[in-house]
């Protein structure tokens, strides 16, 4: 494969990413689609909602968040210097405040009436339902019946906000029957309803969308990396389910060629357990169709999807962002995994050393920082994004470690 | 350019433009009638396809089984895992085509369902096999012209018509793209939404058809919440041929004992429901 003068072109002007992307959906959605599109495009072109958005990044969502030395971390591993991007600490906890505010912006104008969500851990519900309530629209979050048992405190949270959760008792009841879900309802409601989609994928302007909503986390970390160290990071690193934060964190730097980097997926109880055991779409699926775009899949030998497994509810997406499945099949970013187990371990030393609570989604991405600083160089700059927050995670981690709360 | 001159043979010959040459020779409307392929198995599936052109169905939509048909209501995807669930796959499909190919040679059978599991299964291969098998056409539900490149332009090339939906969504701007490749006949869902749930009102089925008449010469079959013998007359009244689907699948549903298996009597409860349709249908214009 030829490789391109810039890996931050695409997609092209029908939404591929090489054969990935696209748009794959019914024909009822073809023309509201082609609608999203139009309305973004000029949204984009508009110094106003730039304005406008930047405005609530800064007031409401807390941004720019810090880019912090771990320091008892970098000393305990022993070789690179880690930094956290703490996207944590944004307002509800997580880096996908940063796509909602753009998407409830873009509804608005619009002028639509109507919010719909899918949510697997509930950040992205809550994110939804957070802008939901401060820009007063209406809201429904669909979530699989088996992710609001072990997500409790996500969905009080949405309720409390004003949001209608809607359990999905459909298929395998978890994230891709969330979203199977909220296009039957888009679909439906097509004329007042916009669909916040919540990570890089589905039909193509999301991609595009949420990737270039969530670059500000990359944006960030190259000015706060300049003004720390007075170059560029050396590595980045971030878990991928959908992979909403790590294009979020790599996208910026795409064209650096000094740049390397990792996203690490979900390999549940090992990846050589066989399909029904990770969430690792790319490293153990292959391409295939699904809603709306081509990209990795878990699936079976017929083209049935296969539900994951992964101890993170928001990593358990049996397929992945298209520009992901893209930039590893051109080789600029490596695609790795973590198990529960390695993940369960990175989750309580960050505790231990940095105080911090990470999501279990982010101590996927800090499980490859174990592995892989301690053969770095003291003068190598890692970057890891901390995505969210742990604290909804505490039930899961502690059914896991035996404890019983 | 008019529809049939991108078509070729595809639009002019085989079973379908067949079919509807000689509904309109006697002057009725068809019923086009949706079972999932393997559902609730594969035997009892084999059966109800090789009972349905007895019982009056003029055009028959397999689904190929999907593991997430976003598209459909809970009736069809039921119906999907049902399937799955007793091995169907798209192998298992072909063959209940196969089968029913060596006793009737002239009712069209049009395979409906999602990209996934032929892009699994490899686009050229598939073709082959299908035209193998003796499939008419296929309806892909999630791939619109935007996408044609895939599977809709190979299929025409193989002969195999490449059916697509048009809805309310569909506008005049749109039509003409939504018309460009399609061959076969054209599918109205007649309303925005998914399959199984509330029906249209003849008045806008009628004025959705005078519009797609406008763009096409195909046959337009109207489809999507028509349950009932009243209701398929109804639409036979105003379309080329009504389309039922989550009636039947539902009707396999009832007919399922507590462990899901097949309680006696299921085909021909089944088959003389598509009776009652197929009545309605001939009478409607009577």
């Amino acid at each position: 494969m030829t490789r391109p003068n810039t890996y931050r072109s695409g997609p092209d002007d029908r939404g591929h990413f090489g054969i990935y992307g696209g748009r794959f959906v019914a024909e009822t959605l073809m023309p509201l689609i082609l609608e999203v599109e139009r309305a973004y495009n000029e949204a984009r072109n508009d110094p106003a909602f730039e304005a406008e958005m930047r405005g609530h990044l800064k007031q409401y969502v807390g941004r720019p968040n810090p880019l912090y030395y771990a320091e008892r971390l970098t000393e305990k591993l022993g070789g690179a210097r880690i930094y956290f991007k703490r996207e944590e600490l944004n307002h509800t906890g997580a880096h996908k405040i940063n796509n909602c505010i753009g998407q409830i912006l873009l509804a608005r104008r619009m002028g639509k009436k109507r919010i719909i969500a899918e949510t697997g851990a509930g950040q992205h519900g809550v994110a939804t339902a957070t802008v939901c309530a401060l820009f007063d629209m209406p809201c429904v979050v669909y979530m699989g019946e088996t992710d609001i048992a072990r997500q409790q405190p996500n969905v009080f949270r949405m309720k409390l906000l004003g949001a209608e959760v809607r359990s999905v008792t459909s298929g395998a009841k978890t994230l891709k029957d969330a979203m199977n879900e909220a296009l039957r309802d888009w679909v439906t409601n097509v004329a007042d309803t916009y669909y916040l989609i919540g990570t890089a994928a589905g039909p193509h302007p999301y991609p595009t969308i949420v990737r270039d909503f969530q670059s500000v986390i990359g944006e960030e970390v190259w000015t706060q990396m300049m003004e720390l160290e007075g170059r560029l990071p050396d590595s980045l690193v971030a878990c991928v389910g959908g992979g909403s934060n790590a294009i979020g964190l790599f996208h910026p730097f795409l064209d650096e060629p000094t740049v390397r980097m990792v996203g690490v997926e979900a390999a549940g109880r090992g990846i050589d357990k066989g399909p029904l055991d990770h969430a690792a779409s790319i490293t153990g699926g292959r391409p295939g169709v699904l809603h709306g775009n081509r990209t990795y899949l878990l699936q079976d030998e017929d083209g049935q999807i296969i539900e994951g497994h992964s101890i993170s509810a928001g990593l358990d997406y049996p397929g992945v962002g298209p520009e992901h499945a893209w930039l590893n099949d051109i080789g600029r970013i490596e695609y790795v995994s973590a198990t529960d187990d390695e993940t369960l371990e990175a989750f309580q030393l960050c505790a231990r050393t940095e105080g911090i609570i990470p999501a279990l989604e982010s101590a996927h991405a800090l499980a490859e920082v174990v592995k892989r600083a301690p053969t770095l160089p003291k003068d190598h700059l890692m970057v890891l994004c901390l995505s969210g927050r742990g604290d909804k995670d505490i039930f899961s981690v502690a059914k896991h470690l035996g404890v019983e709360l | 350019m008019s529809a049939q001159s991108t078509n070729g043979r595809a639009i002019t010959e085989g079973r379908i433009a067949r079919r509807f040459q000689a509904l309109r020779a006697e002057g009725r409307a068809g019923l086009v009638t949706f079972i999932t392929a393997g559902d609730p198995d594969a035997g009892t599936c084999q059966a109800l396809l090789n009972g349905l052109p007895g019982a009056g169905a003029d055009l028959i939509e397999l689904g190929l089984p999907f593991t997430d048909p976003m598209a459909d209501g809970p009736a069809i995807q039921a119906s999907s895992l049902r399937a799955l669930h007793a091995g169907a796959s798209t192998k298992r499909t072909l063959e209940l085509v196969r089968n029913f190919r060596r006793g009737d040679a002239d009712t069209p059978i049009i395979l409906m369902g999602y990209y996934n599991p032929i892009y699994s299964y490899g686009v050229d291969r598939f073709l082959a096999d299908a035209v193998e098998a003796g499939v008419d056409g296929l309806i892909i539900v999630d791939l619109p012209p935007e996408e044609d490149e895939e599977l809709c332009l190979p299929a025409l090339k193989a002969g195999v018509n490449f059916i697509r939906l048009a809805t309310p969504t569909t506008d005049d701007k749109r039509l003409p793209a939504v018309m460009a490749n399609t061959s076969g006949f054209v599918y109205y869902v007649s309303i925005a939404g998914i399959t199984g749930t509330a029906s249209a009102a003849s008045s806008d089925i009628g004025a959705a058809v005078a519009r797609l008449k406008r763009h096409t010469d195909l046959p337009v079959a109207v489809g999507f919440g028509i349950k009932t013998a009243e209701q398929a007359a109804s639409v036979a009244r105003l379309a080329d041929a009504a389309v039922v689907g989550s009636a039947i699948v539902t009707r396999i549903a009832d007919s399922l004992d507590a462990a899901g298996k097949p309680k006696a009597g299921l085909v021909e409860d089944v088959l003389g429901f598509v009776a009652g349709l197929a009545q309605g249908v001939r009478a409607a214009r009577g």
